[in-house]
């Protein structure tokens, strides 16, 4: 059987569409089907891959209009007649094809204040318990697909990259303000340089995580409260501050 | 020098590949005050260490006290067949601990155990539960650990930046010519030390769990310069890949799901692997279902079941299995942990792999078996390194991890990877370090030399025509896995070899259409040329080992002979063309050859701290 494609060729300047046909084979993913055209029609597109497996967040593409990863979307998702349109990552400048310039991410997370960690108890091992690292192991278990920044309108629509740090890296501020080991104090940094207060909770970066990380009811909202007890209700933080856990709001 | 208009970067020390290996070494270069870059084929963060899945194997006793590095370097030598070099192991083994706390240090968050320690679970090969890990998502906690640690070093990234080729001054290396992918443009950078940490060339098979990256760079770049390879035949199959659907055949099923309980059975639901016992594991291995539940159970007193046995016994048996006419509908068998575990456990335990077989395979594996078959997973050979300083034999040449051989023997256990990178990236750091500061030389990077790699890449575009670099490398995937398969003749080797010799032409004239930017075609037909050298290096090496020991299977020489202890192979240049030769192993420091010969109530109870 024989699958049609559109698929986006161009560069920084100009581009378009252009057609190609390729024949399906049992299990296929969409990313089959660009490796098909790539040895028989097209040597030279660009695309980015690595573990074919949902595991590197390396092909994040748009198929059909939906930010997806090319390598876990199967094309018997699709209607045999269907026209499967593949482009770029519309929030990020096209280099070529499908591939992105994803550069301004590496920026933002490089912004972020790294881990701190508190002194260990016997010079040897840290304690930490099951249940008080898994919050933070679901944020960690981002791939960096960039899918959720493609999503986001604040990136996406409103393109103010300068303001808002996006849902990625919110998720990773998380991960380190709710780090059990950790002690330092990111949370004016994420009011202030961070741009905490950009979002507004539509929910579409969650939609679209293919590591279903609850990034928004997990991760923004929590950091949104720690911004507001802090900056809005002092008194509640001085108090978590002298009998809470450290430095840290629970 | 005058390098006309190519872009020159400046660095004491370059790291080629930014994998586990890569990034660790070049921590280590920035702590001891070197000028240090990083260039990786990929974006930071891709490497094939993200996708590590089960575990990093270090002697934490955290789960079972009687653990200690003894016992891991025995079981490390025991599963390398006594062919691994006998220092790295015991460097290894003694460092991974150090290792693995050090990344909690740095913020990555392990498993934990009910006491709030590094939680450790079981693995092929290894005595106790060792592997410390996340889920099955190992690799990316440990990427991403370095990762965000190393952008806050003083290291240069440079992304989507390839090496080419490397420059000597004289016998030194100077420099290394690459370009960057986005622009295909070139870039020269001149450099005191260089670290290779490229990976593996598991590309060149056809069914493989590695990515497009792995096409034996490093090998093929470290060989060009004079620099040794060693254990080449050692080619680890893992016996765990999918087989089904065909587009994704290959991809690797972690062997965290036999860790935690998983078995395996034929088509006439037999759990086969306790036919396939080897004598030399036997006492230590289960003999019966009954006493294999036991161990699953936590009981100490049992045995370890066989579906753990290193990977290279149940890669075969597995192969066995499917000949007799015994396979899963698509040549494979099966691997079962719903009927051992419950739902919660497996996606709490293995959620990618959860994810991977739900949605590739549409296989719910919390109430099907897997189909799984053996799938070319990894390296032990690789770039002949001194043990303490990873050095090459070329003056200034480092190499560390996967691309590094030695460490594993004739077969790596799981988890001795990741552990691996960590403790010789830290000590290639170290090399290049201590070499830098006792180097007195200027060096430079001829014009001459400079040019001529930057020729042979742009010929590839200036052709009018030849052949498809796809094509031919399908040609050299289907070449390795017809003749230099999981079990060898000598015979298929010398038609393999010839056959590669043949190929060699059509290397020489592939072409690639359009501009040199971004163009994946172009990048295609320039690993090509290190493809071929790391599979003719294999293939050579596997036809003068005449025995099978570990990973390297000879239908025409069974079993191990006593001979086969006394060497390793070593590939190098000649003016001939490539060279195998078997090189004489010197004879174990007389501590370590008494730990690994030791028995295991001898290691156990001796207490060692860290
Ligand atoms: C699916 C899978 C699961 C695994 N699971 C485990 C496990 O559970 N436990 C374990 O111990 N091991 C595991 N392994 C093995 C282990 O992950 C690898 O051996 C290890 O990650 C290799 O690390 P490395 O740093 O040597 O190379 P890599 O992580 O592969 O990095 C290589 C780097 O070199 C770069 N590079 C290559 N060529 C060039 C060039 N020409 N120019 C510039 N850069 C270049 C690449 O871009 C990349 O950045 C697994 C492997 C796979 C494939
Ligand atoms: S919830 Fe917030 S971060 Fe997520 S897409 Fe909406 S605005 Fe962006
Ligand atoms: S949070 Fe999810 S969508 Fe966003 S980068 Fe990470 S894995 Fe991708
Ligand atoms: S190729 Fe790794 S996520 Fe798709």
């Amino acid at each position: 059987m024989e699958r049609n494609f559109k698929i986006w060729r161009g560069d920084a300047e100009k581009g378009e569409f252009k057609n190609y046909a390729v024949k399906l084979e049992q299990g296929m993913v969409v990313l089959d089907a660009i490796h098909r055209i790539q040895v028989e029609h097209a040597n030279d597109l660009a695309v980015r891959w690595n573990c074919k497996a949902g595991k590197c967040g390396s092909c994040s593409v748009e198929i059909n209009g939906r930010p997806k990863l090319a390598c876990m979307t199967r094309m018997n998702e699709f209607s045999p007649e269907e026209v499967i349109t593949v482009q770029p990552m519309k929030t990020f400048p096209v280099i070529k094809d499908l591939v992105t310039d994803v550069s301004w991410n590496y920026e933002q997370n490089k912004m972020i204040p790294p881990f701190k960690p508190r002194k260990k108890k016997n010079g040897i091992d840290h304690v930490m318990y099951q249940q008080d690292v898994e919050r933070i192991q679901e944020f960690r278990k981002c791939i960096e697909c960039y899918l959720c920044q493609d999503v986001c309108h604040v990136l996406r629509d409103q393109d103010k990259k300068e303001k808002f740090v996006g849902p990625r890296f919110m998720i990773r501020l998380a991960s380190l303000e709710m780090h059990p080991l950790d002690i330092d104090d990111r949370i004016p940094k994420i009011k202030n340089d961070f741009g905490s207060g950009m979002c507004n909770i539509t929910r579409c970066c969650t939609d679209v995580c293919p590591e279903h990380i609850q990034i928004t009811d997990n991760g923004i909202i929590p950091l949104k409260e720690r911004v507001v007890d802090r900056f809005y209700d002092p008194v509640r933080w001085i108090y978590n501050k002298l009998f809470g856990n450290g430095a840290k709001q629970e | 020098m005058d390098y006309s208009d190519i872009q020159t970067i400046e660095h004491d020390v370059l790291v080629v590949g930014a994998g586990g290996a890569g990034i660790r070494a070049a921590i280590e270069c920035a702590d001891k005050g070197l000028s240090t870059g990083i260039i990786s084929k990929s974006l930071l963060g891709k490497a094939h260490t993200v996708m590590a899945e089960g575990g990093i194997a270090a002697s934490l006793g955290n789960v079972d006290s009687r653990d200690n590095w003894k016992i891991h370097f025995r079981d490390t030598m025991r599963g390398g067949k006594f062919l691994n070099q006998w220092r790295m192991a015991e460097l290894h083994a003694k460092h991974a601990p150090d290792r693995v706390r050090e990344l909690e240090e740095w913020g990555a968050v392990f498993d934990r155990t009910d006491k709030g320690l590094i939680s450790q679970r079981n693995f092929g090969g290894h005595r106790y539960p060792r592997l410390a890990h996340v889920g099955d998502r190992t690799g990316l906690e440990i990427i991403r650990t370095l990762q965000d640690f190393c952008v806050h070093q003083s290291i240069a990234t440079h992304m989507e930046c390839t090496g080419l080729d490397l420059v000597l001054d004289g016998d030194k290396v100077s420099g290394l010519v690459g370009y960057w992918r986005d622009t295909g443009r070139f870039v020269l950078f001149k450099t005191k030390a260089i670290i290779l940490a490229t990976g593996g060339g598991g590309k060149a098979w056809k069914v493989t769990s590695n990515s497009w990256e792995y096409t034996g760079d490093g090998l093929g770049m470290a060989y060009r310069a004079g620099a040794e390879l060693i254990d080449m035949e050692f080619t680890q199959f893992h016996p765990t890949g999918m087989v089904w659907p065909p587009s994704v055949k290959g991809i690797l099923v972690t062997e965290g799901v036999r860790g935690d309980g998983g078995i395996l059975l034929n088509s006439e639901g037999k759990r086969f692997m306790f036919n396939y016992i080897p004598e030399k594991f036997a006492s230590e291995t289960a003999d019966t279902e009954e006493e294999a539940s036991r161990w699953l159970e936590g009981d100490k007193e049992a045995r370890r079941p066989p579906e753990l046995l290193t990977r290279d016994v149940v890669a075969r048996a597995i192969k066995k299995e499917v000949e007799a006419g015994r396979g899963s509908p698509n040549g494979g068998v099966f691997l079962d942990i719903a009927s051992r575990r419950p739902a919660a456990f497996i996606k709490k335990k293995l959620p990618s792999m959860y994810h991977q077989f739900k949605e590739l395979a549409e296989i719910d594996i919390t109430e099907e078996p897997m189909e799984v078959g053996p799938t070319l997973h990894y390296f032990m050979g690789g770039i002949r390194v001194n043990s303490d300083s990873q050095q090459t034999n070329v003056p200034g040449l480092f190499a560390c991890g996967e691309c590094a051989g030695g460490m594993h023997g004739a077969n790596r256990l799981g988890g001795n990877s990741l552990s691996d990178l960590l403790v010789f990236g830290k000590l290639a750091g170290d090399g290049a370090a201590n070499y830098i500061n006792s180097l007195t030389d200027q060096l430079d990077c001829s014009n001459e030399e400079v040019s001529k790699i930057i020729k042979a890449a742009t010929d590839i575009l200036n052709r009018e025509e030849g052949k498809n670099p796809y094509l031919v490398h399908e040609e050299l995937q289907s070449i390795l896995q017809t003749y230099v398969s999981i079990v060898r003749t000598g015979e298929e080797l010398a038609s393999g070899l010839e056959k590669l010799q043949a190929l060699k032409a059509d290397i020489n004239e592939v072409f690639a259409h359009a501009s040199a930017q971004y163009n994946p075609g172009w990048n295609e037909a320039l690993d090509l040329k290190n493809l071929i050298i790391t599979a003719e290096a294999v293939t050579r090496a596997a036809l003068i080992r005449e025995e099978s020991r570990g990973a390297h299977t000879r239908l025409d020489f069974a079993g191990e002979r006593v001979e086969g202890l006394e060497y390793n192979i070593v590939i190098k240049k000649t003016e001939s063309g490539m060279h195998a030769e078997k090189i004489q192993r010197d004879d174990p420091p007389k501590e370590l050859a008494n730990i690994a010969f030791a028995s295991l109530k001898e290691l156990e109870g001796e207490n060692l701290g860290a």
